[in-house]
C-alpha cells in the first residue's frame, strides 16, 4: 500500500504555474544577503584609490589578495565549521603547527631544531597529515564525547601553541624542503600560486555547500539538528568530516604561509583567530550555526585585507595599524549587524 | 500472531505498556485507527497521550504489546525510512530548518542530482512547487522556512509527510497556536485530504474541534484506554465525564467566608489586550479575595498572569496593583508595588538551581539584606530560616543547593521568594505542577492562609485542585473571558468551560 510517490495519485493537473513558483522573492533575498559586502568592497576601492593612486593597480591586488591567502583559508575552514554549528578555535596553531612539524622533521640537523629525519619530499605529506591528526582528536572531543567545541578547541589552540614552541625550542625553522618553499612562492600564469590555490579550494566550498547533498547536510544540523538527523542525515559522521576537513584546511594555509616566508616561526598563526572568526561574522556566517556562505566568508576577509592595505597606503604608523585593525573589526561587525538586520548573530 | 489483529486497520496498538522508571506512561494501552477516518485522541495532561504518539511513530518502544499497520508488525525502530512510508507526525515542535528555503526542508537529505552529481536546485523547486500544488497549500517554495506562519508551516511539514508515501498522519495539538480563522482553514485542508485517501489522528485539548472534524475519539485517562467511541455518538457531557472521571476532589474544602463587600481593590486591570493573546481583560481582585484565571494552553490566561505580575507589557490596557501603577512590563515597578508572582514553570523562571535555598528565597528583597548593596550572609541565612520553617520546606540548611530538593520542595522555594516581599498581590501560575500531593494541599492551604491576611490573589491554572480554593473562576478561551464560575462549581461545567463546549447545547 505505501507507494513513494511525491503527490497523490491524480497528479494529472495542469501544470503548476500558481503558488510555488509565483517569485522567487527568497532567492534573490538569499543572493542579495550574499552579495551585502560588495557595495562596502567597492567603496573601500574608491577610498583606496583617491587616498592613493596605486591601489587599484595590479600588482598592488595582487599584493592584497596573496597577503590574504592564507588566512582565508582559515575563514573558509571556520566558516565550514560555523555553518555546521560548531566553532574551531585551534584552527589558528594548526596553521603554525602543521607545517612546524614537517620542518621539524625534514630540516636538516644542525640548522635551528631540525631533527632531518626524513627527506623533503615528505614535508608536505606530514603537513597534510597533522592536519588530519588535529581533525580526528577536536572531532573525537566534540563529536564522540560530546564535549563543547569552544572549550576543546580552545584547549587545542594551546596545546598546540606549546607543542609548536616545544619542538622549535621557541625559534624559526629555517633551510626547509624546496617542497615547502615552492607552493608558497611559486608563480602560474604570472599570479602567485598561493592565489589560485585559495580561489580554487573557495571555489570548491561554493559548489559543495551550495550543490552537493552533503553540504546542504552541514546547513541543516547546523540549522536544526534534531530535524536533520530526522531527515536521515547522518550527523556525527558529517560533523567528522567537516572538523577533520578544516583542520586540513588550516594546515594547507600554514604551508602557503611557511613557503612565502621560507620558514616557520613558533608564533606562525598567533592571534589569527579573531580576525578569522570577524571575516566569517561581517560576510554574514551566523555563529548560531546553519547561516552563511562560503563566498560571503570570502568578501568578508577580502573587505578586512582591503582596509588593512589602504591604512597602510596612507602611511598610518605600524604601531598603530593594530588598534585600528580592531577597531575596524568592531565597527564593521556593527555595521553589518545594522545592515544585516535581526539575521546576523 | 495475535488472532484479534484486524487487517483492515491503517494502525492498530494493542496492550502497549509504557515506564519511565516508577511511571507508567501507558497501562495496557490499545487504539484501532481504520482507513479514511479521522480519529481523535483526547485525555487531560499526564493521560498517556505523547507516549502513544512516539511509540505510534516509532521513536519509542513500548515495553509490551504490539503495533501493527495494516494488519502487518511495525518496522524495527531503526528503519526510520519504512517508518516513515507508514506514518507521520506533525509534531507542536517545529521540524523544520528555518535558515533552508521551504522545498529543501521538502526534499532535505533527498536532494535532486544533476548530471554532474550536483544538487539541481530547478528540478527540486519544480517537485516541492508540484508537491505542494497537488495538495493545494499555496507557499512560495523558494522562500525561507522561517519566514512561514505556523499554519503555513503545519502544511508544509504534512506535505513532506505524505511525499514520503505515508498516508496515515498524526497531528499533535496542530490547532494549539493557531486563530479561528487558520483552524477552519485546517480542517478544511484536511477533509480534502480526507476525500483523497489520508488518515488521521487528531489530538486536541479542543471537544469543539473534535465534534467538527472527527469521525471517532478515543479516551485516555491515567495512562489507559477508557473508550472508544463514534463522535456522533456521544454526547459532549459524556465526552467529559470519560476525560475527567469520577476522580473526587483533592479533598473536600470548607467554604471559605465571603470576601467583605468594602475591602479595598488590589488589583485593578482595566481593558488588557495584547494582539489575539488576550483581548479585553478586566480583572478586579480585592483583599483577600482568591481569583482563579481558567484556560487550556493557548487561551491566554499565562501571559495574562504574566501581564499582571509585570513580566510582560500589555499592547492596551492598565494595571493598577494597590492604587499604584507600575510601568508595564517592568518587573522591579511590580515588586516595589507588592506584587508577588510565582512564575509559570520553576525550572525556567523560577528557581536558579545552583544557588542555596538561602539566595533563592532573598532575591527579591536584596535591600533587606544588608546596607549599601551588600549582602549579609547572617541576615540572608536569618531570613531564609524563617521562611523554610515558614513553608516547612524538607532541607537539613539554607545552604543547600535548590537542586538538591524535590519538586515539591522547589516549589515552595519559589513561593517562599514571592512572599519574601510580604506581596499585597499574588500572582500565581500553575503553581502545583509537577509537585506532590502532600506539598499540593500544603501549598494550596499557605495560599488560603495569605489571602486570610488581607493578600489578593490570582491563581492561573488548568488544575482543577487549583481553581477549587477561588472565590470566583474567570475561564478564558482563545485570549477572551467567556465564562465566570462562583466556587462551588462542578468539575464538569469547569472542564466544559475550558474546552470552550456548551453542556446544555
Amino acid at each position: 500500500m505505501p507507494e513513494t510517490t511525491a503527490a497523490p495519485a491524480e497528479t494529472g493537473r495542469p501544470a503548476p504555474k500558481g503558488p510555488g513558483r509565483r517569485t522567487p522573492a527568497g532567492l534573490r533575498l538569499a543572493r542579495l544577503r550574499d552579495l551585502a559586502l560588495v557595495p562596502a568592497i567597492i567603496a573601500i576601492a574608491i577610498v583606496g584609490q583617491i587616498v592613493h593612486p596605486i591601489f587599484l593597480r595590479a600588482d598592488n591586488l595582487i599584493n592584497i589578495l596573496q597577503t590574504m591567502s592564507e588566512i582565508s583559508l582559515l575563514v573558509l575552514a571556520q566558516a565550514l565549521v560555523l555553518i555546521v554549528g560548531k566553532m574551531d578555535l585551534s584552527l589558528e596553531s594548526t596553521f603554525g603547527l602543521a607545517p612546524g612539524v614537517a620542518a621539524w622533521l625534514t630540516v636538516a640537523v644542525g640548522t635551528g631544531s631540525g631533527l632531518g629525519l626524513l627527506s623533503g619530499f615528505w614535508a608536505i605529506p606530514i603537513t597534510l597529515a597533522v592536519g588530519v591528526l588535529i581533525g580526528v582528536v577536536n572531532a573525537l572531543f566534540i563529536v564522540r564525547f560530546g564535549l563543547n567545541g569552544f572549550i576543546v578547541t580552545l584547549g587545542m589552540l594551546i596545546v598546540l601553541r606549546g607543542l609548536l614552541t616545544g619542538i622549535s625550542g621557541g625559534q624559526t625553522f629555517f633551510n626547509l624542503p624546496e617542497s615547502m618553499i615552492y607552493l608558497g612562492s611559486a608563480m602560474w600564469f604570472g599570479v602567485p600560486a598561493s592565489i589560485w590555490i585559495c580561489l580554487l579550494l573557495f571555489a570548491a566550498g561554493v559548489l559543495v555547500m551550495g550543490f552537493t547533498g552533503f553540504g546542504r547536510s552541514l546547513y541543516a544540523i547546523g540549522g536544526n539538528v534534531d530535524a536533520a538527523k530526522a531527515a536521515g542525515i547522518r550527523t556525527d559522521r558529517v560533523l567528522w568530516i567537516t572538523l577533520i576537513t578544516a583542520s586540513v584546511l588550516a594546515a594547507v594555509g600554514g604551508l602557503l604561509l611557511t613557503g612565502r616566508l621560507a620558514s616557520v616561526a613558533a608564533s606562525q598563526g598567533d592571534g589569527a583567530i579573531f580576525t578569522v572568526f570577524a571575516a566569517a561574522v561581517i560576510g554574514g556566517v551566523s555563529l548560531n550555526g546553519g547561516k552563511g556562505t562560503v563566498f560571503g566568508a570570502f568578501t568578508g576577509i577580502l573587505l578586512l585585507y582591503m582596509i588593512q592595505n589602504v591604512l597602510t597606503l596612507a602611511g598610518v604608523p605600524a604601531q598603530w595599524i593594530e588598534a585600528l585593525n580592531g577597531a575596524i573589526i568592531l565597527t564593521a561587525l556593527a555595521l553589518s549587524r545594522l545592515t544585516g538586520g535581526k539575521t546576523q548573530e | 500472531m495475535d488472532a484479534s489483529a484486524n487487517p483492515s486497520a491503517v494502525c492498530e496498538a494493542a496492550r502497549i505498556t509504557k515506564r519511565y522508571g516508577e511511571t507508567v506512561a501507558l497501562d495496557g494501552a490499545h487504539i484501532t485507527i481504520t482507513p479514511g477516518e479521522t480519529h481523535a485522541l483526547v485525555g487531560r495532561n499526564g493521560a498517556g497521550k505523547s507516549t502513544l504518539v512516539s511509540i505510534l511513530t516509532g521513536l519509542q518502544e513500548p515495553d509490551e504489546g504490539e503495533v501493527r499497520f495494516a494488519g502487518r508488525p511495525a518496522p524495527r525502530s531503526s528503519e526510520r525510512d519504512a517508518w516513515r512510508e507508514r506514518v507521520a507526525c506533525v509534531y507542536q515542535k517545529s521540524t523544520i530548518i528555518p535558515e533552508l528555503t521551504v522545498a529543501e526542508n521538502l526534499y532535505l537529505n533527498r536532494h535532486d542530482h544533476n548530471g554532474l552529481g550536483l544538487v539541481s536546485w530547478k528540478s527540486m523547486w519544480r517537485k516541492a512547487a508540484d508537491l505542494l500544488e497537488a495538495w493545494s497549500v499555496d507557499v512560495d517554495v523558494r522562500r525561507s522556512a522561517g519566514e512561514l506562519g505556523v499554519e503555513q508551516r503545519q502544511f508544509v511539514e504534512i506535505a513532506r509527510a505524505l511525499s514520503f508515501g505515508a498516508r496515515f498522519i498524526i497531528l499533535d495539538e496542530p490547532t494549539a497556536q493557531l486563530d479561528g480563522a487558520a483552524i477552519s482553514r485546517l480542517f478544511d485542508r484536511m477533509r480534502a485530504m480526507r476525500e483523497q485517501g489520508v488518515t488521521f489522528l487528531f489530538i486536541s485539548h479542543h471537544l469543539q474541534e473534535i465534534y467538527e472534524i472527527c469521525d471517532t475519539v478515543t479516551v485516555f485517562r491515567d495512562a489507559r484506554h477508557i473508550l472508544t467511541a463514534p463522535v456522533g455518538e456521544l454526547p459532549q457531557g459524556d465526552l467529559v465525564a470519560a476525560m475527567t472521571g469520577e476522580a473526587a476532589g483533592l479533598r473536600d474544602r470548607q467554604a471559605r467566608s465571603p470576601v467583605p463587600a468594602e475591602a479595598p481593590v488590589i488589583l485593578d486591570a482595566r481593558g488588557l489586550t495584547d494582539g489575539e493573546v488576550y483581548v479585553g481583560v478586566d480583572l478586579r481582585v480585592q483583599a483577600g479575595e482568591i481569583v482563579g484565571l481558567a484556560g487550556l494552553g493557548g487561551s491566554g490566561k499565562t501571559e495574562l498572569a504574566e501581564t499582571i505580575a509585570g513580566l510582560r507589557a500589555p499592547g492596551e490596557g492598565t494595571v493598577e496593583v494597590a492604587g499604584r501603577r507600575p510601568r508595564a512590563g517592568s518587573v522591579p515597578d511590580s515588586l516595589a508595588a507588592g506584587v508577588g508572582l510565582v512564575p509559570r514553570d520553576r525550572h525556567h523562571q523560577g528557581l536558579i538551581p545552583l544557588m542555596s535555598i538561602a539566595d533563592n528565597t532573598t532575591m527579591t528583597v536584596p535591600e533587606r539584606l544588608g546596607t549599601a548593596g551588600l549582602v549579609s550572609g547572617r541576615r540572608r541565612d536569618g531570613l531564609a530560616r524563617e521562611m523554610i520553617t515558614n513553608l516547612a520546606i524538607k532541607t537539613p540548611g539554607p545552604e543547600l543547593p535548590v537542586n538538591g530538593l524535590s519538586g515539591g520542595n522547589q516549589q515552595k522555594v519559589v513561593m517562599a521568594r514571592a512572599l519574601a516581599s510580604d506581596p499585597r498581590l499574588l500572582v500565581l501560575i500553575t503553581p502545583t505542577a509537577g509537585v506532590d500531593v502532600r506539598s499540593k494541599e500544603f501549598l494550596l492551604a499557605k495560599v488560603e492562609e495569605i489571602a486570610g491576611k488581607g493578600t489578593g490573589v490570582v491563581i492561573a491554572s488548568d488544575e482543577l485542585d487549583d481553581l477549587r480554593l477561588c472565590d470566583r473562576v474567570l475561564v478564558m478561551f482563545h485570549g477572551r473571558v467567556t465564562t465566570e464560575l462562583a466556587a462551588g462549581w462542578h468539575d464538569h461545567d469547569m472542564v466544559a468551560a475550558m474546552e470552550g463546549v456548551d453542556l446544555d447545547a
